[in-house]
């Protein structure tokens, strides 16, 4: 185990993932060091989705290494040929790190907020109850749902139930935090409440990696910006750069088309 | 009209109205503890285990429960004899009475059909509350007890209603192997007294007695539930 890669949170090389003959990444690499913000941008089909969801093993990648948290993800060849992690274990062990918000918050529907928020501390993590509780407290208290915290998700807005997935992904002190498109599926309306949530997790040095369609919230808030393109990175760097002086006429074109 | 009869038989009546009861909550408890077996392994990964539930749900949904209760009670039940050690045991009492063939046959057709509306609901359950949990570090055995089965159970509660108050009313079917039940009882008053009319009444005053109770439990149930999806 080098040294000197401790400081990375997490690093990816060269992610393939097939659907059928559909190739929807075609060799993806990111690397995020400790309280890098990395947003990751493209249309609709560029594989961004996809991309993100390979990291907690959501999707089974057809080929690609992972270190996540300084641990390696073995792989093993599967009947179909086919890639596959070795160790189920390893893999459940390493989601539970990892803070996943959802586009369509996915709270589950027959627990409060509160029992949402712990049930991953509790049961996965084995830890106490009255301390996960408290801990939760806090969370909902953070994202402004203290109060709430006895309702069911179906009583709550969007915006309100994503800031209680946000808080639900936070109980388990994720290495990473991971967004799928956190806000793509609110009204306009509700959308700043759960930026403001995000922007402040990104200011507390969190790391995070974001799916988004938020142009000008990714340019503030993060530290690199990835664009993808027919499942290749056609373009990364700072904000500055991405947005302000793409190299990629690609990528040009798409912010361009963005910020209209 | 004539309810003269109620004292004389109200033994009988009580007796029969409690083993309805009995028969129908051992075969609801006992087959939905069934039914979730044989949900669970039609959506599982096993081959060999989905072909077999389904298999099962197949046959038990797709014969008469009477046939069925006949295949039981005549077949299994002039079986268990012959296997040693059984008739000396004490559970021969109980296997070798009608009551414990009806309870099995009941048990046994309420978890095919239930097991089905499981099935069914299993798979209704949105895959992106299954994927918050496997995000979560959950083992597929955590997901399916901690997140999985309970929403599942919850969506098709509405159903479960229906299909208890159906179990009550096949109950009756006991009576063709000597179990005496409440519809017994009324047999057996009819017989006695030639009165046909007024035990039926009575009888079918009792099922609907029972059906809005059992509408009412669920009711209950249902609201205290406040998932409105």
């Amino acid at each position: 185990m080098p040294l000197n890669n401790d400081h990375m949170a997490l690093t990816v090389r060269d992610v393939h993932k097939s659907y059928g003959t559909l190739e929807v990444l075609k060799g993806i690499s990111l690397e995020a060091a400790k309280g890098d913000v990395v947003s990751i941008i493209g249309s609709s089909g560029s594989g961004k989705s996809t991309f993100l969801r390979c990291i907690n093993f959501l999707e089974i990648p057809d080929a690609g290494s992972f270190r996540i948290n300084g641990e390696d993800v073995e792989f093993r060849k599967g009947r179909d040929g086919k890639s596959q992690p070795s160790n189920w274990r390893q893999i459940e062990r390493m989601r539970s790190g990892l803070g996943m918000v959802f586009q369509s918050f996915n709270l589950w529907p027959h627990m409060t907020i509160l029992q949402n928020v712990i049930e991953a501390p509790v049961h996965v993590l084995k830890v106490d109850r009255k301390t996960a509780v408290e801990k939760a407290e806090g969370l909902l208290a953070k994202v402004g749902l203290y109060e709430k915290k006895d309702s069911y998700p179906a009583f709550l807005s969007g915006g309100q139930q994503q800031r209680a997935s946000i808080a639900r992904a936070l109980c388990v002190d994720p290495a990473v935090m991971l967004f799928d498109e956190p806000t793509s599926a609110l009204d306009p309306e509700l959308v700043g409440e759960v930026l403001k949530v995000i922007r402040g997790l990104a200011e507390e040095g969190r790391t995070m990696l974001m799916v988004t369609h938020e142009m000008k919230f990714a340019r503030d808030v993060s530290t690199r910006v990835m664009f993808l393109h027919q499942g290749q990175v056609e373009e990364v760097g700072p904000p500055s750069q991405v947005f302000g002086a793409p190299t990629s006429a690609r990528c040009r074109e798409f912010i361009a088309a963005g910020t209209h | 009209m004539d309810f003269s009869w109620i004292i004389p038989y109200r033994d009988l009546l009580l007796h029969g109205a409690v083993l309805t009861c009995v028969l129908l909550a051992i075969s609801v408890t006992l087959g939905f503890g069934i039914a979730i077996l044989l949900a669970v392994a039609q959506v599982g990964r096993s081959r060999f285990l989905r072909i077999a539930a389904k298999s099962y749900c197949t046959f038990f949904r797709g014969t008469p429960l009477l046939i069925q209760l006949w295949l039981i009670y005549y077949g299994l039940g002039s079986y268990l004899p012959h296997i040693p050690g059984l008739r000396g045991s004490f559970l021969w009492p109980v296997m070798r009475e009608g009551v414990f063939f009806a309870a099995v046959a009941l048990t046994l057709n309420f978890a095919a059909y239930q097991g089905e509306i499981l099935r069914g609901t299993l798979l209704a359950v949105p895959k992106g509350e299954l994927e918050a949990a496997k995000a979560a570090g959950m083992r597929p055995g955590m997901v399916l007890r901690r997140i999985w089965l309970p929403r599942a159970i919850r969506i098709g509660l509405p159903t479960f209603a229906g299909e208890v108050i159906l179990q009550l009313k096949a109950t009756p079917i006991v009576f063709s192997v000597t179990v005496m039940d409440l519809y017994g009882a009324a047999y057996k008053i009819r017989q006695d007294t030639l009165l046909v009319y007024e035990p039926l009444i009575l009888v079918a005053t009792f099922y609907v007695t029972l059906t809005f109770f059992i509408t009412q439990v669920f009711k209950r149930f249902e609201n205290a539930l406040p998932t409105s999806r």
